[in-house]
């Protein structure tokens, strides 16, 4: 139970860099970046591949830099050449597959065997103990997200926020939306990027397929953190990434150690999560609209109204059998909860 | 200061649809005019604004800004020295941003502020709470606050102590109280004409209250069919009349004045 618990840990921290990078894409600058999936392989591939040749530490940046041009090529397609955000980021998504394998030497999978990591050197020093991996991972995500939250409060920060708040009101205020949108983008696809590379070699293998669905695992990690943590300011939107994707890994691992469900069906159960939580707002209004339109008095019109404007309490000397009272209406009508309730406020 | 040369622009061009929006189009604008510019549904105000915004690009003709060649200066970079309020005021702040960050990125406009990787300084947030305490509207004590929690018309308010935080060469101000209640409207006005005379900027503002035209600034326009067909200043103007205005415009247009939003009182 305990290693259970402590590989969530670390998987939570490594993961979390996704959600943060989807926090600056999705919920900062608005938009669906669909590089992600991509992304994280392309930084698995670059890491593990450098990490192979000798230079595990250079791995990092190099794959970081591999993120900041993919996020660029998503950005280029969309401020430049018109190509809607989404579909520029699944084209550059579907591109990124053939850059993977080739970064991973036109192969489907790679793996480091007795190389060495920045997990294994870290382990070396000694720090942490047993924990040297969630030390490590957490160091590094934490880093990362006390950087964004800086990066957030600079002038460039700012109008990277504004651009996905109110672009033109940004267009008035001398910033061009389209640097903005591009620096955004190759920002979060380095953390993207960084996670990957933090994985490949955490997990000391890069497979071509370990990206597939990571954009929505990403999304329901952040949602999580969001729900715990409220979204008022960048802090808590950083915290939101690294808290979701923590209890999202230790739900993972539950499913995993008490097979209450295969795990197979937990990609099926994220996506759900994902689309109820996103849908949540539109839910929550029709579900109000419902409940009003329940309550709302039957109002009752001849059906040859000699004067169109007969009000309600003339109805009722129209029609002898039908009361018109407020009260008496809802109650008639309150056979599930939700009305009875309303009828009960009325009355 | 500012002059603009025959432009036209049509939109929908070699379409159905094609729109001549304003056609060879040319006025001049000295410092510190303020110009009121009235005229006709479609009859090219906003897109002439548009056009000294940078909004588009002109099909033919030239701006140019003291004495500067704009005509194909990119909107954000033409920004830095036009500032601009919408008839909406949601259009020109940033709701899910504090009113101190809003005022932050209008202050970007100012050059010797603009290193990207610089942040917010105690000597930015004391001139914000200056400046936000002018305005009289207590919104210097809520600096922290998210904008989408103000009213519109003190959105608006922010939205022109933002066009105006470094002083732009001009102002275009596009119907900016018309969708403010009266009151509101009539605070945001004096506070338009408060910064506008304590900064001298040039200044733009279309309005449909006639009598607001000819009160306001020391110019008025009137626009028909995409130019300008009346432009009084000066001894005539601070005689007219809202009738005197109409009857000119009637002679300049050769047709009635037709505005289903105008205010003639």
């Amino acid at each position: 139970m305990l290693y259970i618990s402590q590989t969530a840990l670390e998987l939570g921290f490594l993961y979390a860099l996704v959600a943060m990078a989807l926090f600056l894409s999705y919920r900062i600058l608005d938009i669906a970046d669909m590089t992600t999936d991509g992304c994280f392989v392309l930084g698995t591939a670059v890491s593990v591949t450098f990490a192979a040749s000798g230079h595990p530490f250079l791995a990092i940046p190099a794959a970081m830099f591999a993120g900041v041009c993919a996020g660029f090529v998503t950005a280029f397609l969309q401020t430049h050449l018109g190509v809607p955000s989404i579909l520029a980021g699944i084209v550059t998504n579907m591109g990124l597959y053939t850059i993977n394998l080739m970064a991973m030497g036109w192969s489907s999978n790679v793996s480091l065997l007795k190389t060495a990591t920045i997990f294994t050197i870290f382990h070396a020093t000694g720090i942490g103990g047993a924990w040297y991996e969630a030390l490590l991972a957490g160091l590094v995500t934490i880093a990362a997200g006390v950087l964004l939250i800086l990066f957030l409060g600079t002038r460039l920060g700012l109008s990277i926020r504004a651009t996905g708040n109110n672009i033109e009101m940004v267009r008035a205020s001398s910033i061009n939306p389209a640097f903005t949108i591009t620096v955004g983008l190759c920002v979060s696809n380095s953390l993207t990027a960084l996670s990957g590379a933090m994985v490949g070699q955490y997990q000391n293998t890069a497979d071509i397929n370990a990206g597939t669905g990571i954009v929505v695992i990403g999304l329901a990690c952040l949602i999580i953190g969001e729900t715990v943590l409220g979204r008022r300011s960048m802090i808590r939107g950083a915290l939101a990434a690294i808290l979701g994707s923590i209890i999202y890994r230790f739900i993972y691992a539950y499913v995993l150690y008490t097979k209450i469900m295969p795990v197979q069906a937990l990609k099926l159960v994220t996506a759900v999560v994902v689309a109820l939580a996103i849908a949540f707002p539109s839910i929550k209004a029709w579900l109000q609209f419902q409940k009003r339109k329940m309550a709302a008095p039957r109002r009752v019109l001849p059906k040859t109204a000699a004067h169109p404007t007969v009000s309600v309490s003339d109805a009722s000397d129209i029609f002898p059998g039908t009361s018109s009272s407020l009260s008496d209406t809802v109650n008639v009508i309150s056979d599930t909860p939700d009305r009875a309730q309303s009828g009960k406020e009325v009355n | 200061m500012l002059d603009i040369i025959s432009i036209s622009k049509t939109f929908n061009p070699g379409t159905i649809n094609a729109k001549t929006a304003v056609s060879n189009l040319s006025l001049h604008l000295d410092d510190g005019d303020f110009v009121t510019i009235i005229g006709s549904n479609g009859a090219g105000k906003s897109t002439l604004f548009n056009a000294i915004a940078g909004g588009f690009y002109v099909d033919d003709g030239a701006i140019l800004l003291d004495g500067l060649d704009i005509t194909f200066v990119p909107e954000h970079r033409r920004s830095r020295v036009i500032g601009r309020l919408f008839q909406d005021p949601l259009k020109g702040t940033a709701p899910g941003m504090t009113i101190e960050e809003n005022l932050a990125l209008a202050f970007l406009r100012s050059m010797e502020n603009s290193h990207p990787f610089s942040r917010i300084s105690k000597k930015d947030k004391a001139l914000f709470c200056e400046r936000l305490s002018l305005l009289g509207m207590g919104l210097e004590d809520r600096m922290k606050q998210p904008v989408g929690l103000l009213s519109g018309g003190q959105r608006q308010a922010l939205t022109l102590l933002m066009a105006t935080l470094v002083t732009p060469k001009i102002l275009l101000l596009d119907e900016h109280t018309a969708a403010l209640d009266p009151a509101t409207a009539d605070k945001v006005l004096s506070l338009t004409r408060e910064i506008v005379a304590r900064e001298h900027i040039t200044c733009l503002m279309i309005t449909h209250n006639m009598k607001q035209a000819l009160e306001l600034g020391n110019r008025t326009f009137m626009m028909a069919d995409g130019n300008i067909v009346l432009d009084v200043g000066g001894e005539e103007r601070s005689h007219m009349t809202v009738e005197d205005l109409l009857m000119r415009f009637k002679a300049g247009a050769g047709k009635e004045l037709d505005n289903d939003r105008i205010l003639l009182s």
